[in-house]
């Protein structure tokens, strides 16, 4: 059983930056946690304190109820994969697996066996012998992962290992990652990345970190069906969640909700207690879920400023109701030919309209 | 950047004529000093080394061989042979029998001598001396001749210089004395800057910046200003003169260069290279051994290299720590420096000592040039 434990876990640099605050995360066993972030938002900040590249300045850390905090990375049983890869340049691949191993002095026979049982899953068997400048990107990244395969970890920690590939050799290598994964059910992995895709795809739980903190944990569609906030709303998903002011007219079960630009009245099937008439909130759409509504019972009514026909969906991006807002979007399933410069409303199934009040989505109220 | 589209700048040709300049510049008094030392002190005081391939015209003063050689032949007593002692090349314009004429006859005359003989020269030095009397002396009669004598070249002066053991002036003894020197002074300061560098670069530790600070600091401190406190310590701490001395003082002088441009380089290598080697559980050692080192050979070798280059050159620090009275200890420079005071006229002895003091440094640096290029530039183009 390998369980990582952060409580209240804090990071402060010198001079008082602080840029994690107060979190608290339980990974279990056989999990596969993605950190996903805006950039600087402390994603890689947090692998690099479980890796114990960074000390951690408050809160305490342990994996299998032992404390972690001042423990040398080394001692920890992680491995690591870089962006970067971080293979060593003077070592041939067979070198570089065999590196750990014979740091930790395992036999020779030992040492053989397990690379020549990693080369054999990850297809490295031919290149054991080459100096890694003499692989492609794909290949390096492969030999990075079997290096820390082959010293059979408790926890895998992946710092954003995809970025540095192209976009078709990422689609092949997220697939085997995530088939690796499966082969290693027992095996913990914490994975950062700022690509929501492959957050989405490889994820057992997603942690979204914003602001110093976590902003929600959750399968990826939990995160997508019922985000906690407006930032987590607005970061899963492309493009992102439309949000729209507007009014509660009626409470219970069914809310009725009165969207103040461009002026429609929609129900959401988010529940809602009586006091909370006449409160301002905010209507959440996904552009996805929108649908033209010829009837009284449309979200809003505005004239489409653009519109991207891409053959599988049509982009309609709306004319702004004032320059601060940005542009609703609405992604239409289909070709949808000219609809630039009318006048359309929308609307959108009650059960997919999430209602915020005060950046927090009312679903959890 | 010779790819990108448009006229090139005519400063290329700026950049062309000054590189031809810095060749000419650097190869003229190198290959001159080469051929010199392969040719001798007659060769010498009468052509440049430019003219070392073609013929010279020379003013010889050479012997016939000595009156016991004569043989009796038709009643005639007869000496025969070669100027030049075997059949040479040499083609002789004019000759004399006395110095104070010696352009009297050409070749193929008769001259006859004071004691009644008669001595003929051919051009290519064959002489016929004749006499009707036998002739008396313990030495061969004098002849002068002006001779067109082809290119030679000579490795007597290396000879005389190298392998003469009768010769106290000699380089032999200062050249192994010299690479004493040299080989310990580039080891250690190489060894400890390392190590140095790696702390400098990758270890945390509280003052690390000041130390850095304080490296930079001292790369600007001229050397003389240590060279007689450095002296009075070694002295009191009876290292007193010798070759300890000398490598102690040159890895001191050399030290702050070693460091900031090793730590300099190091502190380029990829974080995660090293971060990715603590994760596997390597200790700061094995780091160092196992990935720096290796991956900082380039900055090493280029160090290296000027470290040799300037100990094998340098004659300050020798004969302030090192030369005593008894001169055992002498280094090559030191002798040079000798040679020239003892045998300034000798321009093809200090020819030849000094292209033995030049050859290892070529050497080496045709051997590790193109480490000496990489290393210089690491650290400024990734």
């Amino acid at each position: 059983m390998t369980n990582l434990t952060l409580t209240n876990v804090e990071k402060t640099y010198p001079g008082n930056i602080n840029v994690l605050n107060n979190i608290n995360l339980d990974i279990k066993t056989g999990e596969l946690i993605v950190f996903v972030g805006p950039s600087g938002c402390g994603k890689s900040t947090l692998l690099r304190m479980i890796a114990g590249l960074e000390t951690i300045t408050d809160g305490e850390f342990t994996i299998d109820g032992a404390r972690m905090n001042e423990m040398p990375p080394a001692q920890r049983g992680v491995a690591m994969v870089f962006q970067s890869y971080a293979l060593y340049p003077h070592m041939t691949v067979r070198d570089n697996m065999a590196f750990a191993l014979k740091i930790a002095k395992k036999s020779q026979a030992d040492i053989d066996a397990a690379i020549d049982k990693v080369a054999d899953k990850l297809q490295l068997t031919e290149y054991l012998d080459r100096l890694p400048k003499a692989l492609s990107g794909g290949q390096r990244q492969r030999v990075a992962i079997g290096r820390s395969i082959v010293r059979d970890p408790k926890v895998y920690l992946f710092d954003e290992p995809l970025s540095n590939l192209d976009a078709a050799l990422r689609v092949a290598t997220r697939i085997e990652i995530a088939q690796l994964k499966e082969s290693m059910p027992q095996s913990t992995m914490v994975y950062v990345t700022h690509d929501q895709v492959e957050a989405m795809t490889l994820a057992t739980r997603i942690v979204v970190l914003a602001n110093k903190g976590i902003a929600q944990v959750g399968s990826p569609l939990e995160l997508y069906e019922t985000p906690e906030n407006e930032f987590v709303a607005q970061f899963i998903g492309s493009p992102a969640m439309n949000l729209l002011p507007g009014k509660i007219v009626d409470t219970g079960d069914t809310t009725r909700i009165s969207v103040t630009n461009g002026g429609g009245v929609i129900n959401s099937s988010v529940a809602t207690r009586e006091d909370m008439k006449g409160a301002a909130v905010n209507v959440g759409i996904r552009p996805e879920h929108m649908v033209p509504e010829t009837s009284e019972n449309y979200a809003f009514e505005s004239t489409v400023e653009i519109s991207e026909a891409l053959g599988e969906v049509t982009q309609l991006y709306f004319e702004r109701q004032d320059a601060d807002s940005s542009p609703v979007i609405a992604k239409l399933q289909g070709i949808h030919r000219n609809v630039r410069n009318k006048s359309m409303r929308m609307s959108a199934d009650p059960s997919k309209i999430h209602l915020f009040a005060d950046g927090k989505s009312l679903h959890y109220q | 950047m010779s790819a990108i589209v448009g006229t090139k700048s005519s400063l290329t040709w700026a950049v062309h004529l000054s590189l031809v300049a810095m060749v000419v510049l650097w190869l003229f008094p190198t290959v001159g000093l080469l051929v010199s030392s392969f040719r001798t002190t007659d060769q010498i005081s009468t052509s440049g080394w430019w003219n070392s391939l073609s013929s010279s015209e020379q003013n010889l003063t050479l012997r016939t061989d000595a009156p016991d050689t004569q043989i009796e032949k038709d009643g005639l007593f007869i000496i025969e042979g070669n100027l030049f002692g075997e059949a040479s090349d040499a083609d002789i314009s004019v000759w004399g029998t006395s110095s104070r004429s010696i352009d009297d006859y050409t070749p193929g005359d008769v001259a006859e001598l004071k004691n009644g003989a008669t001595v003929t020269v051919a051009a290519n030095g064959d002489y016929l001396m004749q006499s009707e009397v036998p002739m008396d002396g313990r030495r061969g009669q004098r002849v002068f001749v002006t001779a067109q004598t082809p290119p030679e070249f000579t490795l007597d002066n290396y000879r005389n210089v190298l392998l003469d053991k009768n010769n106290r002036q000699g380089m032999t003894k200062a050249f192994f004395n010299t690479l004493t020197v040299t080989i310990p002074a580039t080891v250690i300061p190489v060894l400890v800057a390392a190590f140095a560098a790696y702390a400098l670069a990758w270890m945390d530790f509280p003052g690390r910046a000041l130390l850095v600070a304080a490296v930079v600091g001292l790369l600007v401190v001229p050397l003389q200003l240590a060279l007689i406190p450095l002296l009075k310590l070694h002295n009191e701490i009876g290292i007193g003169k010798g070759y300890l001395g000398a490598w102690l003082a040159h890895t001191g002088f050399g030290l702050p260069l070693a460091i900031y441009l090793l730590r300099n380089y190091m502190v380029g290598l990829p974080r995660d290279i090293i971060e990715n080697a603590k994760v596997d559980g390597a200790t700061d050692f094995q780091i160092f051994v196992k990935i720096i080192l290796p991956l900082s050979f380039p900055a090493l070798a280029s160090f290296a290299i000027f470290q040799f280059l300037w100990t094998w050159n340098d004659l300050l620090v020798a004969l302030v720590f090192l030369i005593d009275s008894s001169g055992e200890t002498t280094v090559m420079t030191k002798q040079i420096v000798e040679l020239l005071g003892t045998r300034g006229g000798n321009w093809e002895i200090l020819a030849t000592s000094a292209f033995v003091s030049i050859a290892v440094p070529l050497g080496v640096f045709f051997a590790m040039q193109r480490y000496l290029v990489r290393g210089l530039l690491a650290g400024s183009v990734k």
